[in-house]
């Protein structure tokens, strides 16, 4: 395979990487896990390529008070590896290590991941469930989007033509229990289903909640549903088995069907693996 | 005597150049002035060509030259497998399409350029203006009225109709009378052979000497050699063909496939070296896929479970050509086998090759006989659950009894020997089999769903006698060749003519040299893969060989050793007859301090001073070998599995594998062998298997689609062995390289069909992946209203 030939720029600023990228068919290149498949199959063509590898500012995990800061060119590998990940957003760490093999987690960035946005990614789940806020540089300057509003579709995003993701925070979650539970698709190990639960109990009682579920749908999707079945229960099995219910609603008829599962499955697997999140908090 | 050489896991001497990436393959050939091809594919499965425009790819810099079928006047490329008796349509098969293309990935141009990337950016630019055809892709319907024609020649795309049997009215009348009859539909998914090379093929033309060498990732380069000579129109002596490091075959690397005579006749054509390296996508749109059987088969039995008979009627999908060895893997390499271990007294085969417009089929891992255990193994644990028989019981009423010695089974082979029970018992007894029952049923009154498959299989394999080749259509012998030469100070080369290409030939090769002439290993070295060097031979595929080209080797080296101990006669001044041999030494009769050694021996008949009387000089043996029968390695296999009812998901607890390929040269490879083995059955019960749109689009054309199995999905296997030699072979080996892939698919359906016994499920269609597994049980739920947890 050989991609289609184009140029090649490796920008020292992210100002000069803005700028490059502005020009019609550039291309930002990160780990290139996503995007280099794509062109050695020629589905991508892109004129010029921006190799963003080396914008050391975008790299980087930090907490600031109670916000997890995520450089973009963060790989999966690092991120699982993260202790203040692993405090303040757990099941970020989780889903980064269940990513693909140990080539694409040491190469595969979270950046890259979310512009990407694969229906079947993992990490788009838990940013979705934790509230995140992507930042972003373009040319007519900075951006902080809320993950609600970043994933539009089947690999759309609400990013402008040369605009770059940053970095991503996400508020911390260290004072919640939370899960990332996925059935893996046996070929690539992208998520068929995966489903993200960030919850909070006082005596028992479940009082706070965010739930996410992703690979089901075109791009993740909270199920608001499932959260109200389980906010005010005690988690016990008829509040979980409501649950399960109410996220298979939350899916409806949105759920994808492919040649590995179809959308009868992916629905009631979202139920499965929530009741499993829960059970693993 | 020191410890024997034969029989020891010494470590594959292949292998530290493979893994420290030193190995030589053809895609690292490079070669001064070298062109890049990349041919031209069809999108669509099945459309009329009305005009190919290829000016605009032709005026791109560094592009040499483009052409089409238009330009050149090549011969068909050949189906080598002509069964007899079986009206076969032997249609045009041109190396680029001319009016039509009949499959996705079909040639149509070839674009030659300075590098590959142009190459590539010129064949996107190939115009071809195609005339869209209905596709049909199951061979089932492409084989009804009405059907999508592929080639005029073959009405209703039927490639042939083969039967086999032991006597139709003997068969009618078992299934007649029986007690008990049991039916299965199976589908056999097609199957895409993932070899880590793909293919390959690098073409030098010398013109002055009018010579062509073709580097090419084979597994038979002489047969290699004997077609594309034939397709490109070059006298056979004026082709070499070398295989290299070959990385891996599985049977996809038998054929001879349009694009390796293309790279040849373009190298001709523009006098310049040319290059062709497959990329993944296109392995996996025209590399020959395997299996895709569409099957009705039924088993007749007495109540107590005696089998009185089968049959079968198999819808064999060949794609859009016949490849090369395609007919005779539907047919003789799987009706034959239709009794397995048993004792069935009545058989019949009714297969029917048909047309597809889907990528060819050829032999994959097993070919013919991972379907016909199946089917078997498979009506067997059917019968067992209708006749209320623990499946070991009911296999037990009906193995063959052990023989050292010839059984022919009703469909008239003779396999070599067998102890069936031998290897039950053992692998019964690994696996604790009535404590698993137990285990199970306790299993499932807590609502965990555990199964246990078991079976018992023979194979045929160690492919020969050629008088068999040649009586069932084979074009070509089925004997193997092997060149022992001894330089003046004893170190050995071994050429042989079969090819191996991962199965650790250089290792076990040696050993068998060392074990008969006493050279040690390190001055062994086993050359293959090259027509100018060694002698003819005809493949590696078949588990053949050790079987056959083995048992070439042992013969020729035992005409050194006689010829050794004759010269150490000579130089001790006794009589041949008073020589006695014992790890490399030649001695007089009870005075073993006096010897001779085999080096010393060649040496001296190598300077040839002082040869006996009429004793050639040199110490070199050549050996043909054709054997007398095939060989029947068999074995007993078992599998726990785990199903969890939420998810579909089917987890392998245990393996058990007890494999009989006679006595083991070396256990590590062996070992080897049967893991891989194992892994690809078991990939093809689990988680394999081509997906084709009703458009006859490949949907899992990539590796992210197409799921090959992973290390995680395997528990440590639980292997071993029980040693039956075979009569015909010089040192009684049978063959292993398929063994695995033949037992395991069967033995993990069983096991996860019994694991699904609660919910009365009876058959899923492979692979048995989570979603499928799950549907079943939502289905049987909804039927039943059992099971419900
Ligand atoms: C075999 C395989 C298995 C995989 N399995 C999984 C899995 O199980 N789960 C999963 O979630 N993912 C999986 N992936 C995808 C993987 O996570 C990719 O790495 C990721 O989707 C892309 O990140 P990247 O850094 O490689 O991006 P690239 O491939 O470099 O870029 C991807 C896209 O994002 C754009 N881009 C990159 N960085 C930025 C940025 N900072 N700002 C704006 N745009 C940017 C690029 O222009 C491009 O369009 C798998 C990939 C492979 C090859």
């Amino acid at each position: 395979m050989c991609p289609a030939s184009f140029d090649y720029h490796r920008p020292a600023s992210v100002a000069e990487a803005v700028q490059l990228l502005s020009r019609p068919g550039a291309k930002a290149l990160a780990g290139g896990h996503s995007l280099i498949p794509a062109m050695n199959l020629r589905v991508a063509q892109p004129g010029e390529l921006v190799d963003i590898g080396r914008l050391d500012v975008l790299r980087g995990i930090r907490v600031d008070g109670n916000r997890l800061i995520i450089g973009a060119l963060s790989t999966h590998a690092q991120i699982a590896a993260s202790p203040e990940v692993q405090k303040h957003c757990a099941a970020l760490a989780t889903a980064c290590s269940t990513v693909g093999d140990p080539a694409v987690r040491n190469w595969g960035t979270i950046g890259g991941n979310l512009a990407h946005a694969d229906p079947a990614s993992d990490p788009p789940t838990v940013v979705l469930a934790c509230d995140a806020v992507i930042h972003t540089q373009g040319e007519n300057g900075q951006r902080a989007i809320k993950a609600a509003d970043f994933f539009v579709d089947v690999f759309t995003v609400d990013l402008q033509p040369g605009e770059l993701i940053t970095s991503i925070e996400i508020p911390s979650q260290s004072h919640r229990r939370m899960a990332y539970v996925k059935l893996p698709h046996p070929a690539s190990r992208y998520a068929v289903v995966g489903v993200c639960v960030s919850m909070h109990t006082s005596g028992g009682v479940c009082d706070q909640i965010a739930i996410a579920v992703g690979g089901a749908t075109a791009k993740a999707t909270r199920a608001t549903g499932a959260q109200s079945a389980l906010l005010g229960s005690l988690l016990e099995a008829e509040a979980l088995e409501a649950a399960a219910i109410a996220i298979s609603a939350d899916i409806g008829d949105q759920a994808v069907s492919d040649i590995y599962a179809n959308a009868t499955y992916r629905r009631a697997m979202a139920g499965v693996l929530l009741k499993r999140a829960v059970k693993a908090l | 005597m020191a410890s024997r050489i034969f029989g020891s896991g010494i470590k594959r001497r292949e292998d530290p150049r493979l893994i420290t990436g030193k190995g030589k393959f053809t895609g690292d050939i490079m070669l001064p002035h070298m062109l890049h091809m990349v041919v031209v594919r069809s999108p669509y499965a099945h459309a009329t060509i009305k005009h190919i425009d290829v000016t605009a790819a032709a005026a791109v810099e560094g592009v040499v030259a483009v052409y089409t079928n238009a330009d050149m006047t090549l011969a068909n490329i050949p189906c080598a497998w002509l069964i007899p008796n079986s009206n076969l349509k032997l249609v045009p098969h041109p190396p680029l399409a001319k009016e039509k293309v009949r499959y996705v990935g079909d040639g149509v141009a070839i674009v030659l350029a300075e590098s590959r990337d142009i190459a590539q950016d010129a064949a996107d630019l190939v115009r071809v203006d195609y005339e869209a055809l209905t596709a049909v892709v199951n061979p089932e319907e492409a084989s009804m009225d009405g059907a999508p024609l592929l080639h005029v020649e073959a009405p209703n795309n039927i490639a042939f109709r083969w039967i086999a049997s032991s006597g139709d009215a003997g068969v009618e009348k078992a299934f007649a009378e029986a007690d008990v009859v049991v039916k299965e539909r199976i589908v056999q998914q097609r199957l895409q052979p993932s070899s880590m090379e793909t293919r390959a093929a690098v073409a030098q033309w010398d013109s002055g000497n009018e010579e062509m060498t073709l580097w090419v990732s084979s597994q038979n380069p002489h047969i290699a050699r004997f077609v594309v000579s034939g397709v490109a129109g070059l006298p056979e002596h004026k082709l070499r063909v070398i295989a290299p490091e070959v990385g891996g075959g599985f049977g996809a690397k038998l054929p001879i496939y349009p694009d390796e005579v293309l790279t040849v006749w373009a190298a001709r054509k523009l006098d310049r070296p040319v290059k062709w390296v497959e990329s993944r996508s296109e392995n996996y749109t025209v590399t020959t896929h395997g299996r895709d059987h569409i099957e009705y088969v039924e088993i007749a039995a007495t109540k107590e479970g005696k089998v009185t008979a089968l049959r079968g009627k198999v819808y064999a999908g060949m794609g859009g050509y016949l490849s090369t060895a395609a007919p005779g893997i539907p047919t003789i390499a799987h009706g034959l086998m239709y009794s397995g271990v048993y004792t069935i007294p009545n058989l019949r085969c009714e297969s029917i090759g048909v047309f597809t417009t889907t990528t060819p089929v050829d032999a994959y891992r097993g070919a013919g006989r991972p379907e016909a255990t199946f089917l078997v193994e498979r009506l067997m644990d059917k019968l067992a659950d209708k006749l209320g028989m623990d499946p070991v019981v009911l296999r037990r009423k009906n193995l063959i009894p052990p023989f050292a010695n010839g059984y022919t089974v009703a469909m008239g082979i003779t396999y070599d020997s067998g102890n069936y029970e031998g290897a039950l018992a053992k692998a019964l007894g690994i696996a604790d089999y009535d404590q698993l029952r137990k285990e199970q049923a306790e299993a499932r009154t807590k609502g965990r769903y555990i199964g246990i498959g078991v079976t018992t299989y023979a194979e045929l394999c160690g492919f020969g006698p050629s008088a068999v080749a040649g009586a069932t259509g084979f074009q070509g012998g089925l004997w193997e060749s092997a060149i022992v030469r001894v330089s003046p100070v004893g170190k050995v080369q071994v050429l042989i003519g079969a090819s191996p290409h991962g199965q650790g030939e250089e290792t076990t090769f040696a050993q068998i040299i060392s074990d008969e002439l006493g050279f040690p290993v390190k001055d062994i070295d086993v050359i293959h893969g090259d027509t100018s060097r060694t002698p003819m031979g005809w493949g590696t595929y078949g588990s053949r060989t050790t079987a056959v080209g083995g048992a070439a080797l042992v013969l020729a080296a035992r005409k050194i050793k006689e010829k050794a101990r004759a010269m150490a006669a000579h130089l001790l001044e006794a009589a041949v007859e008073d020589i006695d041999y014992d790890d490399g030494k030649f001695f007089v009769k009870g005075s073993p301090d006096k010897f001779k050694t085999i080096q010393d021996a060649t040496l001296m008949a190598t300077l040839a001073w002082n040869l006996p009387p009429g004793m050639e000089p040199g110490m070199e043996a050549s050996q043909f070998y054709d054997p007398p029968n095939f060989t029947y390695p068999f074995g007993a296999h078992i599998a726990v599995v785990e199903i969890d009812p939420d998810t579909g998901k089917v987890d392998l607890k245990r393996y058990i594998a007890v494999d009989d390929c006679g006595p083991q040269i070396n256990p590590v490879i062996v070992k080897g062998q049967v893991h891989g083995g194992l892994a690809q059955g078991i990939g093809q019960a689990l988680c394999e298997g081509a997906v084709y749109d009703d458009n006859g689009q490949l949907l899992t054309g990539a590796m992210t689609d197409y799921a090959i199995p992973r290390a995680d999905m395997f528990p440590q296997f639980e292997i071993d062995h029980t040693v039956t030699p075979s009569p015909h072979h010089p040192i009684g080996v049978k063959g292993i390289g398929e063994a695995g892939t033949i037992a395991s698919t069967p033995t993990i359906y069983n096991a996860v069909i019994d694991a699904l016994k609660p919910f009365g499920i009876e058959s899923i269609n492979m692979p048995l992946t989570a979603p499928r597994v799950w549907a079943a049980i939502q289905e049987a739920r909804a039927n039943h209203a059992i099971g419900g947890r």
